[in-house]
Protein backbone atom coordinates (compact mmCIF):
# COMPACT_ATOMS: atom_id res chain seq x y z
CA UNK A 1 0.00 0.00 0.00
CA UNK A 2 2.84 2.30 0.85
CA UNK A 3 4.47 1.43 -2.39
CA UNK A 4 1.54 2.77 -4.32
CA UNK A 5 1.69 5.95 -2.40
CA UNK A 6 5.32 6.37 -3.27
CA UNK A 7 4.75 5.67 -6.91
CA UNK A 8 2.35 8.51 -7.05
CA UNK A 9 4.51 11.36 -8.15
CA UNK A 10 2.30 14.10 -6.79
CA UNK A 11 4.54 16.63 -5.07
CA UNK A 12 4.08 16.71 -1.34
CA UNK A 13 5.22 19.23 1.18
CA UNK A 14 8.40 18.54 3.07
CA UNK A 15 6.44 18.16 6.31
CA UNK A 16 4.41 15.32 4.89
CA UNK A 17 7.52 13.52 3.66
CA UNK A 18 9.17 14.03 7.01
CA UNK A 19 6.12 12.47 8.68
CA UNK A 20 6.29 9.62 6.21
CA UNK A 21 9.92 8.96 7.15
CA UNK A 22 9.02 9.01 10.81
CA UNK A 23 6.22 6.54 10.26
CA UNK A 24 8.47 4.33 8.19
CA UNK A 25 11.14 4.17 10.88
CA UNK A 26 8.51 3.54 13.55
CA UNK A 27 6.93 0.74 11.56
CA UNK A 28 10.26 -0.94 10.90
CA UNK A 29 11.52 -0.27 14.39
CA UNK A 30 12.06 -3.87 15.49
CA UNK A 31 13.66 -4.97 12.25
CA UNK A 32 16.00 -2.00 11.92
CA UNK A 33 16.93 -1.99 15.57
CA UNK A 34 17.86 -5.68 15.40
CA UNK A 35 19.98 -5.00 12.30
CA UNK A 36 21.70 -2.17 14.11
CA UNK A 37 22.49 -4.29 17.18
CA UNK A 38 23.76 -7.13 14.99
CA UNK A 39 26.07 -4.81 13.07
CA UNK A 40 27.42 -3.27 16.24
CA UNK A 41 28.00 -6.72 17.64
CA UNK A 42 29.87 -7.74 14.52
CA UNK A 43 32.13 -4.72 14.89
CA UNK A 44 32.71 -5.51 18.57
CA UNK A 45 31.20 -2.21 19.64
CA UNK A 46 29.05 -3.70 22.38
CA UNK A 47 31.82 -5.20 24.47
CA UNK A 48 31.19 -4.92 28.17
CA UNK A 49 27.44 -4.40 27.92
CA UNK A 50 24.81 -6.82 29.22
CA UNK A 51 22.02 -8.11 26.98
CA UNK A 52 19.49 -6.13 28.95
CA UNK A 53 21.47 -2.92 28.63
CA UNK A 54 21.80 -3.42 24.89
CA UNK A 55 18.03 -3.90 24.56
CA UNK A 56 17.08 -0.91 26.67
CA UNK A 57 19.69 1.47 25.33
CA UNK A 58 19.16 0.58 21.70
CA UNK A 59 15.39 1.12 22.01
CA UNK A 60 15.85 4.47 23.71
CA UNK A 61 18.47 5.68 21.23
CA UNK A 62 16.41 4.52 18.28
CA UNK A 63 13.30 6.31 19.52
CA UNK A 64 15.18 9.43 20.56
CA UNK A 65 16.61 9.78 17.05
CA UNK A 66 13.13 9.51 15.55
CA UNK A 67 11.87 12.22 17.88
CA UNK A 68 14.68 14.45 16.59
CA UNK A 69 13.58 13.77 13.03
CA UNK A 70 9.93 14.35 13.83
CA UNK A 71 10.17 17.50 15.91
CA UNK A 72 13.48 19.06 14.90
CA UNK A 73 14.19 19.41 18.63
CA UNK A 74 17.43 18.00 20.00
CA UNK A 75 17.04 18.69 23.69
CA UNK A 76 15.99 15.14 24.47
CA UNK A 77 18.94 13.80 22.51
CA UNK A 78 21.31 16.18 24.27
CA UNK A 79 20.11 15.16 27.71
CA UNK A 80 20.30 11.50 26.83
CA UNK A 81 23.73 11.86 25.22
CA UNK A 82 25.06 13.60 28.28
CA UNK A 83 23.76 10.87 30.52
CA UNK A 84 25.17 8.21 28.25
CA UNK A 85 28.52 9.99 28.14
CA UNK A 86 28.62 10.25 31.90
CA UNK A 87 28.02 6.54 32.36
CA UNK A 88 30.11 5.56 29.36
CA UNK A 89 33.19 7.47 30.41
CA UNK A 90 32.84 6.16 33.95
CA UNK A 91 32.69 2.60 32.69
CA UNK A 92 35.63 3.08 30.40
CA UNK A 93 33.72 2.91 27.13
CA UNK A 94 35.81 4.12 24.24
CA UNK A 95 34.95 6.97 21.94
CA UNK A 96 35.03 4.45 19.13
CA UNK A 97 32.26 2.45 20.77
CA UNK A 98 29.97 5.41 21.14
CA UNK A 99 30.65 7.22 17.88
CA UNK A 100 30.90 3.90 16.04
CA UNK A 101 27.51 2.90 17.40
CA UNK A 102 25.82 6.09 16.27
CA UNK A 103 27.50 5.93 12.84
CA UNK A 104 26.22 2.37 12.46
CA UNK A 105 22.70 3.50 13.27
CA UNK A 106 23.04 6.24 10.69
CA UNK A 107 23.95 3.62 8.10
CA UNK A 108 21.06 1.38 9.07
CA UNK A 109 18.56 4.21 8.75
CA UNK A 110 20.14 5.37 5.51
CA UNK A 111 20.19 1.95 3.92
CA UNK A 112 16.55 1.36 4.78
CA UNK A 113 15.70 4.61 3.05
CA UNK A 114 17.58 3.49 -0.07
CA UNK A 115 15.67 0.23 -0.08
CA UNK A 116 12.39 1.92 0.55
CA UNK A 117 12.65 4.57 -2.11
CA UNK A 118 14.75 2.71 -4.68
CA UNK A 119 11.98 2.96 -7.23
CA UNK A 120 11.80 6.70 -6.98
CA UNK A 121 15.13 8.48 -7.07
CA UNK A 122 13.52 11.87 -6.79
CA UNK A 123 11.76 11.02 -3.58
CA UNK A 124 14.84 9.32 -2.24
CA UNK A 125 16.77 12.48 -2.83
CA UNK A 126 14.08 14.56 -1.11
CA UNK A 127 14.01 12.09 1.78
CA UNK A 128 17.78 12.25 2.16
CA UNK A 129 17.61 16.03 2.15
CA UNK A 130 15.47 15.77 5.24
CA UNK A 131 17.21 12.84 6.88
CA UNK A 132 20.88 13.72 6.47
CA UNK A 133 21.00 17.04 8.36
CA UNK A 134 19.19 15.38 11.27
CA UNK A 135 21.65 12.48 11.29
CA UNK A 136 24.60 14.89 11.15
CA UNK A 137 23.21 16.92 13.99
CA UNK A 138 22.67 13.83 16.13
CA UNK A 139 26.25 12.73 15.62
CA UNK A 140 27.57 16.12 16.56
CA UNK A 141 25.36 16.17 19.66
CA UNK A 142 26.70 12.80 20.77
CA UNK A 143 30.31 13.64 19.98
CA UNK A 144 30.07 16.94 21.82
CA UNK A 145 28.53 15.30 24.87
CA UNK A 146 31.43 12.88 24.98
CA UNK A 147 34.12 15.47 24.54
CA UNK A 148 32.53 17.57 27.26
CA UNK A 149 32.37 14.62 29.60
CA UNK A 150 36.01 13.79 28.96
CA UNK A 151 37.00 17.37 29.59
CA UNK A 152 35.04 17.33 32.81
CA UNK A 153 36.84 14.20 33.96
CA UNK A 154 40.21 15.69 33.01
CA UNK A 155 39.37 18.83 34.95
CA UNK A 156 38.39 16.86 38.01
CA UNK A 157 41.58 14.85 37.81
CA UNK A 158 43.70 17.96 37.43
CA UNK A 159 42.01 19.35 40.48
CA UNK A 160 42.68 16.16 42.41
CA UNK A 161 46.33 16.11 41.33
CA UNK A 162 46.72 19.73 42.34
CA UNK A 163 45.38 18.99 45.77
CA UNK A 164 47.56 15.94 46.18
CA UNK A 165 50.61 17.75 44.88
CA UNK A 166 50.80 20.08 47.84
CA UNK A 167 50.27 18.19 51.05
CA UNK A 168 50.20 20.12 54.28
CA UNK A 169 51.93 17.89 56.80
CA UNK A 170 51.82 18.07 60.54
CA UNK A 171 55.20 17.27 62.06
CA UNK A 172 54.37 17.87 65.64
CA UNK A 173 51.91 19.80 67.73
CA UNK A 174 51.41 23.28 66.26
CA UNK A 175 53.97 22.74 63.47
CA UNK A 176 53.07 22.25 59.81
CA UNK A 177 55.30 21.60 56.84
CA UNK A 178 54.34 22.72 53.37
CA UNK A 179 56.69 21.37 50.72
CA UNK A 180 55.91 23.00 47.40
CA UNK A 181 57.14 21.10 44.36
CA UNK A 182 56.86 22.12 40.74
CA UNK A 183 55.67 25.13 38.86
CA UNK A 184 53.30 27.46 40.65
CA UNK A 185 50.68 29.40 38.74
CA UNK A 186 48.08 31.76 40.14
CA UNK A 187 45.45 29.07 40.48
CA UNK A 188 47.75 26.71 42.33
CA UNK A 189 49.15 29.45 44.54
CA UNK A 190 45.63 30.32 45.52
CA UNK A 191 44.76 26.74 46.23
CA UNK A 192 47.90 26.24 48.32
CA UNK A 193 47.07 29.31 50.38
CA UNK A 194 43.45 28.28 50.96
CA UNK A 195 44.47 24.77 51.93
CA UNK A 196 47.18 26.00 54.28
CA UNK A 197 44.85 28.47 55.99
CA UNK A 198 42.23 25.80 56.54
CA UNK A 199 44.82 23.42 57.95
CA UNK A 200 46.20 26.10 60.27
CA UNK A 201 42.70 26.42 61.69
CA UNK A 202 41.93 22.71 62.05
CA UNK A 203 45.38 21.74 63.36
CA UNK A 204 45.76 24.87 65.46
CA UNK A 205 49.20 25.45 64.00
CA UNK A 206 51.47 28.24 65.14
CA UNK A 207 54.42 27.70 62.85
CA UNK A 208 54.54 26.67 59.20
CA UNK A 209 57.73 25.72 57.40
CA UNK A 210 57.18 26.40 53.69
CA UNK A 211 59.86 24.69 51.66
CA UNK A 212 60.26 25.87 48.08
CA UNK A 213 63.34 23.80 47.16
CA UNK A 214 61.26 22.13 44.47
CA UNK A 215 60.04 25.32 42.85
CA UNK A 216 62.02 25.94 39.67
CA UNK A 217 61.29 29.61 39.14
CA UNK A 218 59.41 32.53 40.55
CA UNK A 219 58.18 35.64 38.79
CA UNK A 220 56.85 38.80 40.37
CA UNK A 221 53.31 37.48 40.37
CA UNK A 222 54.22 34.21 42.11
CA UNK A 223 56.49 36.03 44.55
CA UNK A 224 53.49 38.20 45.37
CA UNK A 225 51.40 35.10 46.00
CA UNK A 226 54.03 33.63 48.32
CA UNK A 227 54.14 36.85 50.29
CA UNK A 228 50.34 36.78 50.49
CA UNK A 229 50.45 33.24 51.85
CA UNK A 230 52.85 34.39 54.56
CA UNK A 231 50.73 37.44 55.40
CA UNK A 232 47.45 35.53 55.50
CA UNK A 233 48.95 32.90 57.82
CA UNK A 234 50.14 35.70 60.06
CA UNK A 235 46.59 37.05 60.28
CA UNK A 236 45.58 33.69 61.67
CA UNK A 237 48.35 33.80 64.22
CA UNK A 238 50.78 31.46 62.47
CA UNK A 239 54.35 32.32 61.60
CA UNK A 240 55.70 31.10 58.26
CA UNK A 241 59.34 30.17 57.83
CA UNK A 242 60.39 29.97 54.18
CA UNK A 243 63.16 27.53 53.36
CA UNK A 244 64.93 26.27 50.27
CA UNK A 245 65.19 29.53 48.36
CA UNK A 246 67.50 28.74 45.46
CA UNK A 247 70.16 31.23 44.29
CA UNK A 248 68.03 31.98 41.22
CA UNK A 249 64.90 32.66 43.24
CA UNK A 250 66.86 34.70 45.77
CA UNK A 251 68.12 36.83 42.91
CA UNK A 252 64.62 37.20 41.48
CA UNK A 253 63.16 38.20 44.82
CA UNK A 254 65.79 40.85 45.40
CA UNK A 255 65.54 42.16 41.85
CA UNK A 256 61.77 42.35 42.14
CA UNK A 257 62.06 44.25 45.37
CA UNK A 258 59.91 41.81 47.31
CA UNK A 259 59.72 42.91 50.90
CA UNK A 260 61.94 40.24 52.40
CA UNK A 261 62.62 42.06 55.63
CA UNK A 262 59.37 40.72 57.05
CA UNK A 263 59.90 37.18 55.80
CA UNK A 264 61.45 34.57 58.06
CA UNK A 265 63.86 32.62 55.92
CA UNK A 266 66.16 29.74 56.74
CA UNK A 267 68.52 28.00 54.32
CA UNK A 268 67.08 24.53 54.16
CA UNK A 269 64.19 22.48 55.45
CA UNK A 270 66.21 20.96 58.27
CA UNK A 271 67.28 24.37 59.51
CA UNK A 272 63.71 25.58 59.18
CA UNK A 273 62.39 22.80 61.35
CA UNK A 274 65.09 23.50 63.94
CA UNK A 275 64.12 27.16 64.08
CA UNK A 276 60.45 26.19 64.28
CA UNK A 277 61.18 23.85 67.19
CA UNK A 278 63.03 26.58 69.02
CA UNK A 279 60.18 28.95 68.39
CA UNK A 280 57.69 26.50 69.84
CA UNK A 281 59.93 25.79 72.81
CA UNK A 282 60.92 22.27 71.81
CA UNK A 283 64.43 21.09 72.38
CA UNK A 284 65.68 18.12 70.44
CA UNK A 285 68.11 16.18 72.58
CA UNK A 286 70.30 13.48 71.17
CA UNK A 287 70.45 10.34 73.29
CA UNK A 288 72.59 7.17 72.98
CA UNK A 289 72.75 6.47 69.27
CA UNK A 290 71.00 3.18 69.31
CA UNK A 291 68.93 1.86 66.45
CA UNK A 292 66.11 -0.49 67.16
CA UNK A 293 67.92 -3.12 65.11
CA UNK A 294 70.98 -3.04 67.42
CA UNK A 295 68.68 -3.07 70.32
CA UNK A 296 67.13 -6.32 69.24
CA UNK A 297 70.48 -7.92 68.52
CA UNK A 298 71.54 -7.10 72.03
CA UNK A 299 68.45 -8.70 73.37
CA UNK A 300 69.11 -11.83 71.37
CA UNK A 301 72.59 -12.02 72.77
CA UNK B 1 24.71 45.87 67.91
CA UNK B 2 26.77 46.42 71.03
CA UNK B 3 29.90 44.42 71.65
CA UNK B 4 30.15 43.19 75.24
CA UNK B 5 33.48 43.95 76.87
CA UNK B 6 34.56 41.60 79.64
CA UNK B 7 37.17 42.44 82.21
CA UNK B 8 39.26 39.46 83.16
CA UNK B 9 42.11 40.22 85.48
CA UNK B 10 44.53 42.49 83.69
CA UNK B 11 42.84 41.99 80.36
CA UNK B 12 39.79 43.23 78.51
CA UNK B 13 38.04 40.82 76.19
CA UNK B 14 35.68 42.07 73.51
CA UNK B 15 33.94 39.31 71.61
CA UNK B 16 32.04 40.48 68.59
CA UNK B 17 28.67 38.72 68.44
CA UNK B 18 27.39 39.61 64.98
CA UNK B 19 28.23 41.59 61.87
CA UNK B 20 29.06 45.17 62.80
CA UNK B 21 28.23 48.37 61.04
CA UNK B 22 30.91 51.04 60.73
CA UNK B 23 29.35 52.94 63.62
CA UNK B 24 29.40 49.85 65.84
CA UNK B 25 33.07 49.36 65.10
CA UNK B 26 33.94 52.96 65.88
CA UNK B 27 32.01 52.67 69.14
CA UNK B 28 33.92 49.52 70.04
CA UNK B 29 37.18 51.33 69.36
CA UNK B 30 36.23 54.28 71.56
CA UNK B 31 34.93 52.05 74.37
CA UNK B 32 38.06 49.91 74.46
CA UNK B 33 40.46 52.82 74.28
CA UNK B 34 38.75 54.52 77.21
CA UNK B 35 38.28 51.39 79.34
CA UNK B 36 41.90 50.37 79.04
CA UNK B 37 42.69 53.41 81.15
CA UNK B 38 39.74 53.00 83.45
CA UNK B 39 40.67 49.44 84.42
CA UNK B 40 44.44 49.82 84.05
CA UNK B 41 44.36 46.87 81.70
CA UNK B 42 47.57 45.45 80.29
CA UNK B 43 46.08 43.63 77.36
CA UNK B 44 43.07 43.65 75.09
CA UNK B 45 41.67 40.79 73.04
CA UNK B 46 39.21 41.39 70.23
CA UNK B 47 37.54 38.20 69.04
CA UNK B 48 36.40 38.53 65.43
CA UNK B 49 35.48 34.85 64.86
CA UNK B 50 31.93 35.69 63.73
CA UNK B 51 32.96 38.31 61.18
CA UNK B 52 32.73 36.91 57.67
CA UNK B 53 33.94 40.11 56.05
CA UNK B 54 36.87 42.30 57.09
CA UNK B 55 37.03 45.09 54.56
CA UNK B 56 39.38 48.04 54.41
CA UNK B 57 37.32 50.03 56.90
CA UNK B 58 37.19 47.28 59.52
CA UNK B 59 40.90 46.58 59.14
CA UNK B 60 41.80 50.25 59.32
CA UNK B 61 39.64 50.75 62.41
CA UNK B 62 41.04 47.72 64.23
CA UNK B 63 44.59 48.73 63.42
CA UNK B 64 44.04 52.31 64.57
CA UNK B 65 42.44 50.97 67.72
CA UNK B 66 45.41 48.72 68.47
CA UNK B 67 47.78 51.63 67.99
CA UNK B 68 45.73 53.87 70.30
CA UNK B 69 45.63 51.15 72.94
CA UNK B 70 49.38 50.74 72.61
CA UNK B 71 49.77 54.48 73.26
CA UNK B 72 47.77 53.97 76.43
CA UNK B 73 50.15 51.28 77.58
CA UNK B 74 48.42 48.01 76.69
CA UNK B 75 48.79 45.27 74.09
CA UNK B 76 46.10 44.25 71.62
CA UNK B 77 45.59 40.83 70.09
CA UNK B 78 43.04 40.23 67.34
CA UNK B 79 41.86 36.62 67.46
CA UNK B 80 39.67 34.39 65.34
CA UNK B 81 40.23 35.71 61.81
CA UNK B 82 38.68 33.00 59.62
CA UNK B 83 40.71 31.35 56.82
CA UNK B 84 38.48 32.84 54.09
CA UNK B 85 38.63 36.26 55.68
CA UNK B 86 42.43 36.15 55.99
CA UNK B 87 42.64 35.15 52.33
CA UNK B 88 40.33 37.93 51.26
CA UNK B 89 42.23 40.50 53.33
CA UNK B 90 45.58 39.75 51.71
CA UNK B 91 43.98 39.73 48.26
CA UNK B 92 42.61 43.16 49.02
CA UNK B 93 46.07 44.24 50.14
CA UNK B 94 45.14 44.67 53.79
CA UNK B 95 47.54 43.99 56.63
CA UNK B 96 47.43 44.48 60.35
CA UNK B 97 50.93 45.87 60.70
CA UNK B 98 52.01 46.25 64.29
CA UNK B 99 49.03 44.28 65.58
CA UNK B 100 49.33 40.85 67.16
CA UNK B 101 47.06 38.12 65.89
CA UNK B 102 46.24 34.68 67.25
CA UNK B 103 44.14 31.73 66.21
CA UNK B 104 41.51 32.00 68.93
CA UNK B 105 40.76 33.33 72.39
CA UNK B 106 42.85 30.66 74.12
CA UNK B 107 45.92 31.35 71.98
CA UNK B 108 45.32 35.06 72.38
CA UNK B 109 45.39 34.78 76.16
CA UNK B 110 48.59 32.73 76.05
CA UNK B 111 50.18 35.31 73.78
CA UNK B 112 49.19 38.17 76.08
CA UNK B 113 50.50 36.30 79.15
CA UNK B 114 53.77 35.87 77.33
CA UNK B 115 54.09 39.43 76.24
CA UNK B 116 52.93 41.16 79.42
CA UNK B 117 55.18 38.96 81.55
CA UNK B 118 58.08 39.99 79.37
CA UNK B 119 57.15 43.61 79.98
CA UNK B 120 57.05 43.00 83.72
CA UNK B 121 60.54 41.61 83.72
CA UNK B 122 61.83 44.56 81.79
CA UNK B 123 60.09 46.94 84.14
CA UNK B 124 61.66 45.45 87.21
CA UNK C 1 15.18 35.67 46.91
CA UNK C 2 14.80 36.77 43.27
CA UNK C 3 17.59 36.56 40.70
CA UNK C 4 17.91 40.30 40.68
CA UNK C 5 17.59 42.95 43.34
CA UNK C 6 18.59 46.51 44.08
CA UNK C 7 19.39 47.92 47.47
CA UNK C 8 19.10 51.66 48.05
CA UNK C 9 22.27 52.89 49.74
CA UNK C 10 22.08 55.97 51.92
CA UNK C 11 23.92 55.14 55.14
CA UNK C 12 26.71 52.95 56.39
CA UNK C 13 24.14 50.47 57.73
CA UNK C 14 23.22 49.63 54.14
CA UNK C 15 26.77 48.39 53.58
CA UNK C 16 26.10 45.41 55.84
CA UNK C 17 22.77 44.69 54.14
CA UNK C 18 24.34 44.90 50.69
CA UNK C 19 27.11 42.42 51.39
CA UNK C 20 24.76 40.02 53.16
CA UNK C 21 22.36 40.01 50.20
CA UNK C 22 25.28 39.63 47.81
CA UNK C 23 26.60 36.65 49.72
CA UNK C 24 23.13 35.05 49.76
CA UNK C 25 22.70 35.44 46.02
CA UNK C 26 26.22 34.22 45.26
CA UNK C 27 25.75 31.20 47.53
CA UNK C 28 22.90 30.08 45.30
CA UNK C 29 25.28 29.94 42.35
CA UNK C 30 27.56 27.50 44.13
CA UNK C 31 30.60 29.69 44.80
CA UNK C 32 33.09 28.30 47.32
CA UNK C 33 33.25 29.76 50.82
CA UNK C 34 36.39 31.69 50.00
CA UNK C 35 34.82 33.14 46.88
CA UNK C 36 31.70 34.15 48.83
CA UNK C 37 33.94 36.06 51.20
CA UNK C 38 35.78 37.72 48.32
CA UNK C 39 32.47 38.78 46.73
CA UNK C 40 31.02 40.07 50.01
CA UNK C 41 34.20 42.04 50.68
CA UNK C 42 34.22 43.58 47.19
CA UNK C 43 30.56 44.58 47.62
CA UNK C 44 31.44 46.11 50.96
CA UNK C 45 34.16 48.24 49.34
CA UNK C 46 32.10 49.57 46.42
CA UNK C 47 29.07 50.24 48.63
CA UNK C 48 31.23 52.12 51.10
CA UNK C 49 32.56 54.12 48.19
CA UNK C 50 29.00 55.33 47.54
CA UNK C 51 28.43 56.23 51.18
CA UNK C 52 31.75 58.03 51.55
CA UNK C 53 31.80 60.03 48.34
CA UNK C 54 28.24 60.29 47.03
CA UNK C 55 26.20 59.82 50.21
CA UNK C 56 23.47 57.98 48.38
CA UNK C 57 23.13 55.59 45.50
CA UNK C 58 22.07 52.10 44.63
CA UNK C 59 23.59 48.65 44.61
CA UNK C 60 22.14 46.12 42.19
CA UNK C 61 22.87 42.41 42.30
CA UNK C 62 21.94 39.88 39.66
CA UNK C 63 22.71 36.44 38.33
CA UNK C 64 24.27 36.61 34.88
CA UNK C 65 24.97 34.05 32.21
CA UNK C 66 27.50 34.26 29.40
CA UNK C 67 27.75 31.25 27.13
CA UNK C 68 27.84 28.34 29.52
CA UNK C 69 29.30 30.21 32.47
CA UNK C 70 27.25 31.65 35.27
CA UNK C 71 28.14 34.34 37.69
CA UNK C 72 27.10 37.27 39.82
CA UNK C 73 26.98 40.84 38.66
CA UNK C 74 27.29 43.74 41.09
CA UNK C 75 26.51 47.27 39.96
CA UNK C 76 27.10 50.17 42.29
CA UNK C 77 25.81 53.47 40.96
CA UNK C 78 25.44 56.96 42.36
CA UNK C 79 24.78 60.50 41.26
CA UNK C 80 27.56 61.89 43.38
CA UNK C 81 30.45 64.20 42.49
CA UNK C 82 32.10 61.65 40.19
CA UNK C 83 35.79 60.83 39.99
CA UNK C 84 37.92 63.35 38.08
CA UNK C 85 40.82 60.97 37.46
CA UNK C 86 39.83 57.32 37.33
CA UNK C 87 43.34 56.14 36.57
CA UNK C 88 44.56 57.79 39.74
CA UNK C 89 41.64 56.45 41.79
CA UNK C 90 42.43 52.94 40.65
CA UNK C 91 46.00 53.18 41.90
CA UNK C 92 46.72 51.35 45.11
CA UNK C 93 46.99 53.78 47.95
CA UNK C 94 45.19 56.67 46.32
CA UNK C 95 42.30 58.16 48.20
CA UNK C 96 40.62 61.53 48.41
CA UNK C 97 38.51 60.54 51.39
CA UNK C 98 39.94 59.13 54.55
CA UNK C 99 40.23 55.51 53.53
CA UNK C 100 43.31 53.45 52.82
CA UNK C 101 42.71 53.99 49.15
CA UNK C 102 42.47 50.26 48.62
CA UNK C 103 38.74 50.25 48.11
CA UNK C 104 38.32 50.29 44.35
CA UNK C 105 41.60 48.69 43.20
CA UNK C 106 41.14 46.15 45.99
CA UNK C 107 37.62 45.27 44.86
CA UNK C 108 38.97 44.88 41.33
CA UNK C 109 41.46 42.28 42.54
CA UNK C 110 38.75 40.32 44.32
CA UNK C 111 36.48 40.03 41.27
CA UNK C 112 36.95 38.63 37.75
CA UNK C 113 35.67 41.66 35.87
CA UNK C 114 35.63 45.27 36.92
CA UNK C 115 34.55 48.36 35.05
CA UNK C 116 34.21 51.90 36.24
CA UNK C 117 32.53 54.77 34.47
CA UNK C 118 32.46 58.18 36.07
CA UNK C 119 31.62 61.69 35.04
CA UNK C 120 32.40 64.70 37.18
CA UNK C 121 29.18 66.21 38.49
CA UNK C 122 27.06 63.35 37.23
CA UNK C 123 28.06 60.29 39.18
CA UNK C 124 29.90 57.00 39.15
CA UNK C 125 28.97 53.51 38.10
CA UNK C 126 31.03 50.47 39.03
CA UNK C 127 30.20 47.14 37.39
CA UNK C 128 31.84 43.97 38.73
CA UNK C 129 31.37 40.32 37.89
CA UNK C 130 32.60 37.05 39.24
CA UNK C 131 32.13 33.73 37.46
CA UNK C 132 31.61 30.34 39.03
CA UNK C 133 35.00 28.65 38.66
CA UNK C 134 33.97 25.22 37.37
CA UNK C 135 32.46 26.64 34.24
CA UNK C 136 35.27 29.03 33.46
CA UNK C 137 38.09 26.55 33.27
Amino acid sequence: MKREKINQSTPESEAALRQELVEHFREKRELLRQQWVQQMNAKGLLAGLTQEEIENESITIYDTCIVCLETGEYEGAQTYARRMAERGVLRGMTTEQIIGGILTLRNVYGRSLFEWYQQDMERLSAALDIYEPVADKIISVVALAFVEEREKVVRQQQEAIRELSTPVLQVRDQLLILPIIGVIDTHRARQITEQLLRTIRTRRAKVVVMDITGVPAVDSKIAGHLVQTVDASKLMGATVIVTGISPEIAQTLVTLGVDIAKMNTVGDLQGGIEVANEFLGYKVVRTEPETSLNHQEKKVQ
Amino acid sequence: MLVPILKQGDYLIASIQSELSDADLLKLRDDLVSRVGEFHSRGVIVDVTVLDVMDSFATRTLRAMAHMIMLRGAETVIVGIQPEVAFSMVQLGLKLEGVETALDLEEGLTLLDHRTKGDNKRAR
Amino acid sequence: MPDELCIPVSSEIDIVTARQKGRELAARLGFSNTELTLIATAISEVTRNIVEYARRGELCLSIVQQGNKRGISVIASDRGPGIPNIKLAMQDGYSTGHSLGLGLPGAKRLMDEFEIVSEVGKGTKVTMKKWVQNNVR
